[in-house]
């Protein structure tokens, strides 16, 4: 959560060093743990603008709308300027943007003539200085701003000066475990400690009034575990106005919108003391009750927005006697807010359970300033301090009549928690070497006492639970930056397992089959399953569900990598790119119910297109990888009832007992259609655990044969069905090992081959590791696979 | 005869000498060799000579024979050398056409990247390790230190699958379960995928890719924390690279810290890159919390460790100096062409 801390407001706190950069401070800053995000100076592109005063105004002699201006800026030093203003008279001080200058939205001012008559610069309005009613609340809305007596109206004083607009401000990334630094105490502590200077907080006053708070109110908490205190102070006789000038400044540097002097308070002690608070309107709490609960069956509340909500059961509202009047910790109800005619003002300063805030925030959908400080778990300890601050804040500002005492409900304190002073113990676990001294120094800046061996830790400081949090506060204010940097020692096994190393090698693999990598995403719209032509009711389409998606094209997980490979195969056939040849490692997700994690495998997925890709360009690729992994013994099966492929041009690889190992073939027309692809896609998918399961990784060396080869060839005829494998396997069954490559060389059908038939030519390589064949054996061979091949009916071609 | 045999070998040298190629010079080989030769033709009057005269002329013929091959041996070299030289000069190239190009297949840039890292863990003795992305509350959250209404949850927008299970919105969940089922010594890194509900733009993604790091042994220190990441940064970003540890807050380890490097276009001087800082932010990191440790069986008062995450993207993303995490996922060729 973001912080934005004033400057003039944290000197206040704490005497940082003189001639500190406002960078020196936000890097010091960083490096001990209160993270700065940006630095600011207000006003920081205004240039030349000063204070001056209207001597003299008269009508421009050319314009039924001009006014030329005579103003003194101070210093003896007059000049003429002409405005369109109507608002402008004489005495009236205004900022003057002389020549040369900058105001708000970087916009130059120079000289020049407005209808022949010389303008040397130009009287300001809020809006060109940056500024907004809320800033000056007396200011004409349009129109320039006259200067009221809350500025310095010292002529010729810069206007950032005169108008309090120069304050600097640091903005923080304050983490969830620190609620104590969304405070200005809070950083000016953590400053304090980065700089190794005292730091104490005031403690407020008891506020002193007439009569007894108990008599005007009465508190209840019916839910102690949720409500750890309830504070509160009643303040007669309200007098509704804008607060002065020094308050409204501390709030625009600190980001929050000055609205009045009641709401103002409560906000300004929220940004001192990280404490939210709240103003009620006496009048509508019925019975002058304050009753902490739970809502009841039904309940309803309009909130402050103006929304009405319906209420959970399980959820903290502040009540009347009759109904509720805030969400805790949230909102306030409509009627809780500060009107014109508000007369009586409870304040709250209440202390809630953070993870009932939150939940109760998320569940209205209503996260506020308050419930993002209260879910952290804020400090009950402050509630009491924080209202009599409040208190202290509207006797200053003359806001109201304080009616005498405060009203606190504490139902169980917590007692300090109390935590070992182990310094050689947090030396060793940080790695330094810092003497207890130091180690208790910098724990007392903080907040913590140390004494006999103990460190009582403030209640401000929930975060600091076991010694291992004190190690933290003690590494960042010695310095993160001087704790040596060393090597590990040891030695350690670093090795890929098996898997590991197997989809390096896959990965290897296709590159070097030119197929380059693509990441997708891991989740699709389930529209995906339509599209690559799944059928209802398919097995792949029980998906693993986002229950909060952040949408539908991402609100399942796949089960399959092919509609990403489509999808990405057809992004850059839209981009014009003439061809591309892609592989992913894809993890799918398999659900197994809600007792189980789902399955999670890999396939490989690889997809080509382009003018020089075909069936056999893809097959070639995973023929190569299998060959590469050692995968063999495989049976090529067409499969000709996948929905997704081509009816003709599809296969299956599969092991006799039927382990699954890839799917393959062209997509069919009708999905390259869905993704609005132009030409003919190939996809491949191979599932991974079948490859880790079936490789076979042992290379052992074979001799180089020392006899040379023999080659014949065979040109054969069959049935135009007859799968070319069968031919394949049927000659190497009956070759035998001698047969030591076998080629396939020419596969025809035309006018020179019967109808239905086709011609297929070989080339039988063949060898022998124990001498030269003769023709006869050869030929012995060649003999024995034509007999083979008339049992599949194949025959020699006549020639 | 003898005239005869003189006047050829005269004749035959100009023959010889003006064959133009080597059809033609075998032409005069025959013509003057061959069995209807000329020199043939003159050795069969020899049965006309005396007895004196045969052994003289014989030995004349033989010469003759002699310089006759030498002479069309030696044109023949020439001839060929000749045309051996046209050849080439025939077969010239222009040698600055460009090569035909094998497809070149391309990895992934956040594979490349990852490979990287891997390799520099691998040699720091580092396994790699792997968990579930479909993952339950329990590991993503709960076992480490981030219990149901934990306000950090929320800086982590998650995808729910039923209130138990998720979609894991960081790799951490791997530390747990490999400290379940290893004992110290453990090194290891878990890179993965990791989801978390962000819209899609230039620097978000609902999923995208951390590394994980945790190392447990006794005596580890935030020293040794330090000097792991170091390693890291220089063999990654170059051995100039300085690295700064800021304290920060995780709920899984104490101390934590983020960790910026100086940045490596301007060294440290402020530039667009670095957002005029001079240092970028890489990862977080910190000692793994005492509680975590014991949630998983290890004893805290013996072992310590420490654990760092690392964004992939964002390494890739500075590494090529790529502007839009969306290339990353769009995969057109003419991006990943470039890596």
């Amino acid at each position: 959560m973001k912080m934005k801390l004033s400057q003039k407001w944290m000197l206040d706190c704490v005497a940082l060093p003189e001639g500190l950069t406002d960078k020196a401070f936000a890097d010091a800053m960083t490096l001990s743990g209160s993270k700065v995000e940006a630095v600011e100076r207000e006003g920081g592109e205004l240039e030349n603008i000063v204070v001056g005063r209207v001597t003299a105004i008269e009508r421009h002699p050319d314009s039924d709308h001009l006014w030329v201006a005579q103003v003194d800026v101070g210093g003896g030093e007059s000049v003429q300027i002409v405005t369109g203003a109507q608002n402008v008279v004489a005495d009236a001080y205004v900022p003057v943007a002389k020549n040369n200058s900058v105001v708000a939205g970087g916009k130059k001012i120079k000289s020049g003539k407005l209808r022949g008559i010389l303008s040397d610069g130009m009287m300001c309005s809020l809006e060109e200085l940056g500024l907004t009613a809320h800033d000056f609340p007396y200011a004409a809305e349009d129109g320039i701003f006259l200067l009221g007596e809350d500025c310095d109206r010292s002529l010729g004083l810069d206007i950032q000066t005169a108008v309090g607009l120069d304050d600097v401000v640091t903005e923080f990334e304050i983490t969830s475990n620190r609620p104590d630094c969304l405070s200005v105490l809070g950083l000016a502590r953590e400053a304090a400690a980065t700089f190794r200077l005292p730091f104490a907080v005031p403690a407020p006053p008891v506020p002193q009034g007439e009569g007894d708070v108990n008599d005007l109110l009465k508190v209840t908490i019916e839910a102690p575990d949720l409500c750890y205190r309830y504070a509160g102070a009643v303040v007669r006789n309200v007098r509704v106005e804008p607060s002065p000038r020094w308050l409204r400044e501390r709030l625009r540097a600190s980001g929050v919108r000055p609205i009045n002097n009641i709401v103002d308070i409560t906000n300004y002690v929220m940004l001192e003391y990280g404490q939210p608070m709240h103003a009620f309107d006496l009048r509508y709490l019925e019975g002058g009750q304050v009753v902490v609960r739970t809502a009841r069956p039904g309940e309803r509340i309009t909130t402050l927005d103006g929304t009405e909500r319906a209420l959970a059961e399980d959820m903290l509202v502040i009540a009347d006697a009759a109904k509720p009047v805030a969400v805790a910790g949230v909102m306030g109800g409509e009627y809780s807010g500060i009107m014109d005619d508000t007369g009586a003002i409870v304040f709250e300063s209440a202390c809630f359970r953070g993870t009932q805030v939150r939940a109760a925030a998320k569940r209205l959908g209503l996260r506020t300033e308050a419930s993002a400080r209260y879910e952290k778990e804020l400090d009950p300890s402050s509630c009491l301090p924080c209202l009599r601050r409040a208190l202290e804040l509207v006797r200053l500002l003359n806001a109201g009549d304080i009616v005498g005492g405060t009203v606190d409900n504490f139902p169980t304190p917590k007692p300090a928690r109390r935590l070992p002073f182990v310094p050689d113990w947090v030396n060793q676990f940080i790695g330094i070497d810092c003497p207890a001294e130091e180690q208790a120094a910098i724990l007392e800046r903080l907040g913590c006492r140390v004494a006999d061996g103990e460190i009582t830790v403030p209640s401000f400081r929930g975060d600091l639970e076991q010694k291992a949090d004190i190690s933290e506060e003690i590494a960042r204010f010695f310095g993160y930056d001087k704790i040596p940097s060393r090597p590990l020692r040891g030695l350690a096994d670093g090795r890929l397992t098996p898997a590991q190393q197997l989809q390096r090698q896959i990965g290897e693999t296709l590159l070097a089959c030119g197929c380059s990598e693509i990441c997708t995403y891991s989740f699709f719209s389930p529209k995906a399953y339509d599209k690559i032509g799944l059928p209802e009711g398919h097995w792949l389409r029980q998906s693993v569900t986002i229950s909060n998606p952040l949408g539908e094209d991402t609100s399942v997980m796949r089960t399959t990598p092919t509609p990403s490979m489509l999808e990405t195969l057809a992004r850059n056939d839209h981009n014009n790119n003439e061809s591309a040849a892609l592989f992913e490692l894809a993890t799918v997700y398999r659900p197994r119910g809600a007792e189980e994690l789902p399955e999670e495998k890999q396939i490989v997925a690889v997809g080509l297109y382009g003018p020089h890709e075909d069936y056999f360009a893809l097959k070639g690729i995973v023929e190569a990888l299998l060959e590469r992994v050692g995968v063999s013994g495989y049976d090529v099966r067409a499969v000709t009832d996948n929905p997704t492929f081509h009816p003709g041009r599809a296969a299956q690889f599969v092991f006799e007992d039927g382990a699954f190992l890839a799917a393959l073939g062209e997509i069919s027309p009708a999905v390259a259609e869905n993704y609005d692809l132009g030409t003919r896609v190939y996809v491949a998918l191979l599932d991974f655990n079948t490859l880790l399961a079936r490789r076979n990784g042992a290379r052992i060396h074979r001799a180089l044969p020392r006899y040379p080869a023999v080659t014949r060839d065979l040109a054969l005829v069959c049935g135009a069905e007859t799968p070319v494998l069968t031919l394949q396997n049927t000659i190497r069954k009956a070759a035998g090992e001698m047969l030591e490559e076998l080629l396939l060389f020419d596969v025809y059908t035309g006018s020179q081959i019967a109808a239905g038939q086709k011609s297929v030519a070989f080339r039988l390589r063949l060898r022998s590791a124990k001498g030269t064949l003769t023709d006869e054996e050869a030929d012995g061979v060649v003999r024995r696979a034509i007999k083979a091949l008339g049992a599949v009916g194949a025959a020699l071609r006549a020639s | 005869m003898k005239e005869q045999l003189y006047a050829l070998r005269t004749d035959a040298a100009v023959r010889i000498a003006q064959a133009g190629d080597t059809t033609q010079l075998e032409a005069v080989r025959v013509a003057l060799l061959g069995k209807k030769g000329e020199l043939t033709a003159i050795l069969k009057q020899m049965g006309k000579l005396s007895a004196e005269e045969r052994p003289v002329i014989g030995q004349l013929a033989n010469e003759a024979r002699g310089e006759l091959e030498g002479l069309l041996a030696a044109r023949a070299a020439a001839l060929g050398a000749e045309e051996t030289a046209r050849r080439l000069a025939a077969e010239t190239l222009d040698v600055t056409m460009p090569g035909s190009r094998k497809r070149l297949g391309h990895k992934h840039p956040l594979t490349v990247v990852l490979d990287e890292v891997k390799e520099i863990f691998l040699g720091m003795g580092f396994s790699v390790a792997t968990g579930p992305e479909v993952e339950w509350d329990y590991y993503n959250f709960e076992a480490l230190n981030l219990p149901q209404g934990h306000p950090a949850r929320d800086t982590q927008d998650t995808f729910y699958i039923t209130e138990t299970m998720l979609l894991r919105t960081q790799t951490s969940p791997v530390q747990v379960r490999v400290m379940e089922q290893q004992k110290p010594p453990i090194r290891i890194i878990a890179p993965g995928r990791v989801y978390r509900s962000d819209a899609v733009d230039a620097t978000h993604s609902p999923l995208f890719h951390q590394i994980e790091g945790l190392v447990v042994d006794e005596g580890i220190t935030m020293a040794d924390l330090k000097g792991s990441l170091d390693q890291l940064a220089k063999r990654l970003f170059g051995e100039e690279t300085r690295t700064r540890f800021r304290p920060h807050h995780f709920p899984f380890t104490e101390p934590s810290c983020e960790v910026d490097i100086s940045c490596f276009r301007c060294g440290g001087a402020g530039c667009p890159m670095c957002k005029g800082e001079g240092w970028i932010e890489i990862l977080g990191a910190g000692m793994v919390h005492p509680k975590v440790l014991a949630g998983c069986g290890i004893d805290p008062e013996r072992y310590s460790g420490f654990a760092f995450g690392v964004g992939l993207e964002r390494l890739t993303m500075f590494r090529f100096q790529i502007d839009d995490m969306r290339l990353l996922f769009e995969n057109d060729m003419r991006f990943l062409g470039q890596f």
